[in-house]
């Protein structure tokens, strides 16, 4: 569904992606994972066209997303930070959005707005709100248009456990829908029953893509956790 | 597109900056043609008063209005949306409302006071200045990330413009006093839009017959409709040269 063929991007002199190949598919679901600054929010935004590769090319259903923007209406994205007009109230965020990207054939789906209750808080503005807030506003604006691909960056940062634990089910829902989903986390523990498939970068550079049952397999580990740590540990030597 | 633009005019509404500007507008306006018997004279004095504000007030509100709202725009461009029609969005919408609120604070009194093609001629150039120094902001915020660098350009340009160009042009003419220079000059003056609307407005006054031989050689070029139209054709390229590029910058821009 997604190809990454060769990318690279320097911001100055700094190297976020080292050309960097990548196939992803519907149906999977996907964690990219690495350390500060390893270029996976990098990859992230150019995969949504909000940061251009230097060099290489990214393919949307085999079409190159260069100066293409109608793939977007298939890719609901939840940033890292969530960042909104300040004077907006939720409900004019979320309206707008709605009035952006309707269209005849996608279903809205506000299954993460009830669960999360945001129709209480519709009237406060964006300004006002706490950082957890904010994250359950980007994530039911991500499912909200039933789009194809999933990309949620840092998706349970700063959420409270019974939130995080309605978001997780949404996304196991979704994933069972055959949709592709994309997640970057720093905590392990909390993909463990979601994921099929682990993407490891490094320094801009692809260290490994595996399935996770192969990649628990080779290092004899039954935890994720334990057998990222144990690559990890094998790669500094 | 359509969607974008009112999203955007709301949003400035909001800020109430506007309403105050037009009011500014307003009362700058009633007052010089209340205070002058001759209305001729009480355009003459709005027009130096509105070659300094209109082009401040839009370019400062514009570059501020830019910064504040990069949330947005990065909330916008992972939308399936054109980048090309979110930069037009926002110029069209900064345009829409700094000319919105020109006419109801100037276009109204000048219409009420100096209803000639000269009024109308003014509030012409007003609305083509207004939309000319948004599209000078837009290349300004979006050359550079920092804040405080955006503002100072955008403030710098308004000074070059409105202040420093004119000292420039003053020194060139006593240096080479001594050469016919008055058609050098015309060229010179489209290279700042608030001088060419100065010298559109003027020319349609009396007092140009004070400006000398190099008014009366303005007077030749402008004064004729030729001249006129290009003129005006001059402050379109003002609109839109800083416009291309910027958005030629925005659309390679990494959010």
């Amino acid at each position: 569904m997604i190809t990454i063929n060769n990318i690279s991007k320097h911001f100055g002199k700094l190297k976020a992606l080292d050309q960097l190949n990548l196939q992803f598919n519907s149906g999977e679901c996907i964690a990219l994972i690495g350390p500060n600054g390893s270029g996976k929010t990098t990859l992230i935004k150019s995969i949504l066209g909000m940061v251009v590769p230097d060099e290489g090319s990214i393919l949307f259903n085999k079409i190159s997303i260069s100066k293409n923007w109608k793939y977007r209406s298939q890719i609901g994205y939840m940033p890292q930070i969530g960042r909104y007009p300040d004077n907006m109230t939720i409900g004019q965020v979320i309206n707008m959005m709605k009035d952006i990207r309707k269209s005849e054939k996608n279903v809205l789906d506000e299954e993460l707005v009830e669960k999360f209750a945001l129709h209480d808080i519709m009237n406060k503005r964006m300004r006002t709100l706490s950082g957890g807030t904010r994250q359950k506003v980007s994530a039911s604006l991500a499912f909200l248009f039933n789009a194809d691909v999933l990309i949620l960056d840092e998706p349970t940062a700063g959420l409270d456990p019974v939130s995080s634990e309605i978001l997780k089910e949404k996304i196991v829902k979704e994933k069972t829908k055959g949709k592709l989903i994309i997640i970057t986390s720093h905590v392990l523990s909390e993909l463990d029953d979601l994921i099929t498939q682990i993407v490891y970068m490094q320094d801009g550079k692809l260290k490994f893509q595996k399935e996770i049952n192969l990649l628990k397999k080779e290092t004899g580990e039954e935890k994720l956790s334990k057998a990222i740590a144990k690559i990890m540990l094998q790669n500094q030597l | 597109m359509r969607k974008v633009v009112k999203y955007v005019i709301l949003d400035i509404l909001r800020s109430k900056i506007i309403i105050g500007y037009t009011i500014l507008l307003f009362l700058i306006s009633f007052s010089v043609f209340s205070l002058e018997d001759n209305t001729a004279k009480g355009l003459l004095s709005l027009l130096n008063l509105e070659l300094f504000i209109v082009p401040l007030v839009s370019i400062i509100f514009s570059t501020i209005y830019i910064y504040n709202s990069s949330e947005f725009i990065e909330l916008l461009v992972s939308q399936p949306l054109k980048r090309k029609s979110i930069w037009l969005s926002l110029f069209s919408g900064l345009s829409t409302s700094l000319v919105v609120s020109f006419l109801i604070g100037s276009g109204l009194p000048i219409l009420y006071f100096e209803p000639s093609p000269t009024g109308i001629i003014m509030i012409l150039i007003g609305c083509m200045l207004s939309v000319i120094f948004v599209a000078i902001a837009l290349l300004a915020s979006v050359l550079t990330r920092d804040k405080a660098k955006g503002m100072g350009m955008a403030i710098f340009l308004w000074l070059y413009f409105a202040i420093i160009f004119d000292g420039l042009v003053l020194f060139l003419l006593f240096q080479f006093a001594d050469y016919p220079l008055e058609k050098p000059m015309m060229a010179l003056s489209a290279l700042n839009p608030i001088d060419l609307s100065r010298i559109i407005i003027l020319l349609r006054l009396d007092v140009s017959a004070l400006m000398g031989y190099t008014g009366a050689i303005f007077k030749d070029f402008f004064g004729t409709t030729t001249g006129f139209i290009s003129a005006l054709l001059a402050l379109g390229l003002w609109i839109a040269i800083p416009l291309y590029f910027s958005l030629r910058i925005f659309r390679k821009k990494d959010l």
